[in-house]
């Protein structure tokens, strides 16, 4: 009974995680001559596949591929500044004894709950007048407002449950300050570290908000605001099937992420929330 | 790491309560201090900042097609916001959304955590799914099931037993509304399970073993034993998941960018400051987002006593 | 090999809290020396001073002849074995034993001999290629005695190695360290709480109460001859019972009534008045199985309960301590970590001994084991100093008086910190 429950139970989490997936790739599939005239239904009709003509379409389309550019550099970039600084914060949270500790922690948690569309106007305004609009920088700058805290609290998570006292452990066994920190609490703290980014390189990569306001071309526009755009003509019928390709196209390198790296994610995302 | 018992942390330091050193506690407070100030700095760049400049945008009459025309008004345009039928009616739908779907995936979320709790094969794959949701692009969501949703090319009408095939999802508010929750509902409910699944790992197997011998029914052990032991995680996950779901805007502006009143609170003030380039109502409206988003958060820790740092900290 | 010497150690914090104050103690070459007390009493914060993880205030820290208060842990070339051993998680069992070695830059052959003697020694053989997550807390420990083992350390220390063990496995890891150290024959300083460890493996222990040393001496001096009622109530199990006594002439009242005691011990508390009498448990018997020649005082008395175990029996009996005694009890009750109960007598009787609860029996007890403290300063007036090791408060230009005085300030503080660390 127990046992039926939890399998019957598997297979719904499996559906609901992976239907709408497979529906999207489905989609991907249909021609785009059978979406104009309508083709409901899952797969696509006989006569109405489209084969690869739309993963085509979606490459060769040079605004979409600036935008993969776009969004893996300006993903990229946001992230590693982010743990660079979480890193150093995370370090002293975990380690030291120094006041303001508890208030470093409530801002990074108060930041990642901060609204973003508040931030978007005086963004828009400011960017505007100092040259920022329409650039990566002006891009990766308010992706801090997210992903930083986020790091922050992710690491300092992680730090939390390094074993400090090996560092000592090593000096006694002859090692120098410097052979302690390389040898034992670097491959220590290298897994954590790595998830935070991955994390972090989630949340940027996840950005919308940001990617349609602060950005008015192609030179900066990331992915999720250039698959908004890609409205078509009629915007109650959009290319719906160009798009799911372009949405597949953009959900691989998620995939790719997940399936490598599973443990380490959930890991990450609930030692941040839950434990300590 | 589990060569650790639970008194690593607390032996690394000599065996007393004395207060540490004081130079060396003023070293570490110098260098602590210094090693997370970049970090409070950009922080504060990034959001206190333009904060502070919404505030003060929010007092002026400022629109970028006539920056020249920009005049100091006080509060009014707080006063047209608030006065603004429109403005409650968005936060009325924001609610809706926030009550709506955060409500939901507590159910589902742990009905799912309790699934993965028990598994014991396939745990991988079942794990590495259910982050799918979880990494996929909020926009890329908002596009699937709109698409799923379509009369004109999805599935989800003819799925439906006794369903006009014709029905326009997307014609009217309430259906619409459905739509945008079921995408948003659907992407979240993955972080929602996991961090319940920390929170029910942490519930001994001894103390439901206990409440077995001491005749607990399922449904009891669930209420008296399970779920009071997992309030602070079930707590955090409400609070982090309420809050994200007040500033909902992805799905709405890629499903019905806002048509047939499904506006949020957020996407209203979106549409004001980069559609209209209205930037003093916008920076008011930005200002009063701000503020509900304290005013939920506070409530939530103050309603159910979250101790976010106690949370943090156990376990 | 070499001695360890300490001299006049102090260790302050910030605020002057004095964790060690003034501790001197000699640890000769190859002795195994073992630094006991309940927590709080600085024998951690002092096995952490001679490795070089804590910084000394005053006083010389020698190993060998060489002064080491300001070297780096490294350049102590001392090797210790840490309370939750710390293993380090990312290496192998044999990556773990060889990391001193590694860090010394040691050729691979030298380091597989090395490694590979360890662990036959150890018998972690078949452990080598595993990760310290997947060992035994036992297996655990004899990695952790391998990384020290490896290298040729002028000493070995260690931190409470076997706290966090179950209590067969302890007793089989003390007997190894013992043993280990026997046949390497190296200086060692072992610091623990637990007096069974402190009697049974130290060729001499170090009593320390809130960083003062109390009485440095052999197991058995403790035993027969402890300093003051710290000491006294730190060492044996059960542990001594310590009674309300009034002394004339020789003989000696406690509350079950009169007892003789040899003219010797009557000398030295000759007009003192009310004193604390300490007998253990062992100088009692159930005066029916005692042979009849042996000297000795009896009495009667209500016995409220009785564990039997075999080869010996438990009687407790209770009694009323007037308020100076109580006070004094109570205090020593909380310096020894434990929970103030009611007073009361534990006499170990033969395992023949037919007593049973409720009954009023006559119990033996020999006097010449007694013991009388000071109830204000806590000195055993009835020492015998030829064989009672070193006792710092009694040496010469040394005040009980002011040692009681310091103990107290070192209480209060310790209370207003844990209260300001509850608050």
């Amino acid at each position: 009974m127990r046992k039926l429950g939890t399998a019957v139970g598997c297979v719904l989490i499996l559906l609901w995680c992976l239907l709408p997936v497979a529906w999207i790739i489905s989609l991907s599939f249909k021609s785009q001559a059978a979406i104009t005239n309508g083709s409901p239904g899952f797969f696509p009709a006989d006569g109405a596949g489209a084969g690869w003509q739309n993963y085509k379409d979606v490459l060769d389309n040079p605004q979409f591929r600036r935008a993969i550019v776009n969004s893996i550099g300006i993903s990229l970039i946001a992230t590693l500044l982010s743990v660079i600084i979480a890193t150093l914060a995370a370090y002293a949270i975990a380690r030291l004894e120094f006041k303001g500790k508890k208030f470093v922690l409530t801002m990074a948690l108060a930041i990642a709950m901060f609204p973003v569309v508040s931030l978007v106007g005086p963004l828009f305004d400011m960017w505007r007048t100092i040259g920022l609009y329409d650039t990566w920088p002006g891009l990766i700058i308010p992706y801090m407002s997210f992903t930083l805290p986020l790091a922050i609290w992710t690491l300092s998570a992680f730090f939390r449950e390094i074993p400090w006292e090996l560092e000592q452990a090593a000096q006694v066994d002859g090692a120098t300050s410097w052979q302690a920190f390389r040898k034992v609490i670097v491959p220590l703290a290298a897994p954590g570290v790595f998830t935070a980014a991955i994390l972090t390189f989630f949340f940027a990569w996840n950005d919308f908000v940001f990617g349609i306001s602060l950005t008015s071309t192609e030179s900066a526009r990331p992915i999720p605001a250039a698959l908004s755009f890609f409205v078509g003509a009629d915007p109650f019928n959009r290319p719906a099937s160009l798009l799911a390709a372009g949405a597949v196209v953009s959900t691989i390198p998620i995939i790719i992420i997940v399936l490598i790296f599973q443990r380490k994610i959930v890991a990450g995302l609930t030692s941040g929330a839950v434990k300590g | 790491m589990s060569t650790y018992t639970a008194t690593a942390g607390e032996k690394a330091r000599p065996d007393t309560t004395t207060p540490p050193d004081s130079n060396r506690a003023k070293a570490e407070n110098a260098l602590g201090r210094r090693l997370v100030l970049p970090a409070i700095i950009v922080m504060l760049i990034v959001t206190a900042f333009p904060m502070l400049r919404a505030l003060y945008l929010s007092l002026y009459n400022y629109s970028l097609t006539a920056p020249e025309d920009k005049e100091f008004v006080g509060l009014s345009n707080y006063v047209t916001a608030l006065s603004d039928p429109l403005f409650w009616r968005d936060t009325g739908v924001t609610v809706l959304y926030m009550v709506v779907t955060v409500a939901i995936e507590l159910v589902i979320g742990f009905i799912f955590a309790m699934v993965m709790h028990r598994v014991i094969f396939a745990r991988g794959v079942i794990r590495t799914s259910i982050l799918i949701p979880y990494g996929i692009i909020t926009v890329v969501s908002g596009f699937a099931w709109q698409f799923a949703f379509s009369y004109q090319n999805g599935f989800i009408n003819s799925w439906i037993p006794g369903m006009d095939l014709q029905f326009n999802w997307f014609g009217e508010t309430t259906p619409a509304v459905i739509a945008i929750m079921v995408s948003e509902i659907w992407k979240t409910t993955p972080f929602m399970s996991l961090l319940l699944l920390a929170g029910l790992a942490q519930v001994s197997e001894d103390m439901i073993e206990a409440a077995k011998v001491d005749g607990a029914t399922w449904w009891q052990r669930l209420w008296k034993v399970i779920l009071p032991n997992m309030r602070a995680a079930i707590m955090v996950a409400v609070l982090f998941r309420a809050l994200d779901a007040y500033r909902i805007f992805d799905n709405i502006a890629v499903m019905t960018a806002g048509a047939v009143k499904t506006e949020s609170i957020s996407f209203l003030t979106y549409r004001q400051t980069i559609e209209q380039f209205q930037l003093g109502i916008g920076s008011a409206l930005s200002v009063l987002l701000f503020l509900s988003v304290l005013l939920i958060a506070w409530l939530i820790v103050k309603l159910f006593r979250v101790d976010l740092a106690a949370a943090r900290q156990e376990g | 090999m070499a001695a360890i010497d300490m001299k006049n150690i102090v260790k302050k914090y910030g605020d002057g809290f004095p964790a060690v104050n003034d501790v001197s103690i000699d640890v000769a070459d190859g002795e195994f020396m073992i630094l006991v007390g309940p927590s709080g009493c600085g024998k951690s914060t002092l096995l952490r001073m001679i490795v070089g993880l804590e910084d000394i205030t005053s006083g010389d820290m020698m190993i060998g002849d060489r002064k080491v208060n300001d070297l780096a842990p490294k350049e102590r070339n001392l090797a210790m074995v840490f309370q939750n051993y710390a293993l380090y998680p990312h290496l192998t069992v044999y990556e773990n034993i060889a990391f001193p070695l590694r860090l010394a830059k040691e050729d691979n052959k030298t380091v597989d001999e090395k490694v590979r003697a360890a662990s036959k020694t150890l018998e972690l053989d078949e452990h080598l290629d595993r990760k310290p997550a997947n060992l035994s807390g036992g297996q655990r420990q004899r990695v952790a005695m391998g990384r020290a083992i490896v290298r040729d350390a002028d000493a070995f220390l260690f931190d409470e190695p076997l706290s966090n063990l179950d209590a067969k496995l302890r007793g089989q890891m003390r007997s190894e360290i013992a043993r280990l150290q026997k046949k390497l024959g190296i200086t060692t300083v072992y610091v623990t709480h637990d007096q069974t460890e402190a009697m049974t493996l130290g060729d001499r222990v170090a009593v320390l109460k809130r960083g003062i040393l109390q009485q440095l001496a052999s197991p058995r001096e403790l035993y027969t001859n402890p300093g003051n009622l710290f000491v006294a109530g730190f060492i044996g199990s059960p542990p001594m019972n310590f009674l309300p006594a009034t002394v004339e002439g020789t003989t000696v009242e406690l509350p079950f009534g009169k007892v003789e005691i040899p003219a010797d011990k009557a000398a030295k508390v000759a007009g003192r008045g009310l004193l604390i009498a300490g007998i253990r448990p062992e100088a009692f018997e159930d005066a029916s199985v005692v042979d009849q020649t042996r000297k000795g005082s009896t009495f009667r008395a209500k016995i409220d309960q009785v564990e039997w175990l075999g080869n010996t029996a438990y009687a407790y009996i209770p009694f009323e301590a007037p308020p100076e005694v109580l006070e004094q009890l109570q205090q020593l009750e909380r310096d020894l970590d434990g929970e103030t109960l009611r007073t009361q007598l534990v006499v170990s009787l033969d395992g023949s001994s037919k007593v049973a609860e409720d009954d009023d029996a006559e119990i033996w007890v020999d006097t010449s084991q007694m013991h009388l403290f000071d109830p204000a300063t806590g000195e055993n007036l009835t020492i015998d100093l030829e064989r009672a090791g070193r006792v710092p408060a009694l040496e010469q230009g040394h005040d009980p008086a002011e040692q009681v005085q310091a103990e107290h300030e070192v209480a209060d503080r310790q209370t207003a910190a844990a209260e300001s660390a509850e608050g």
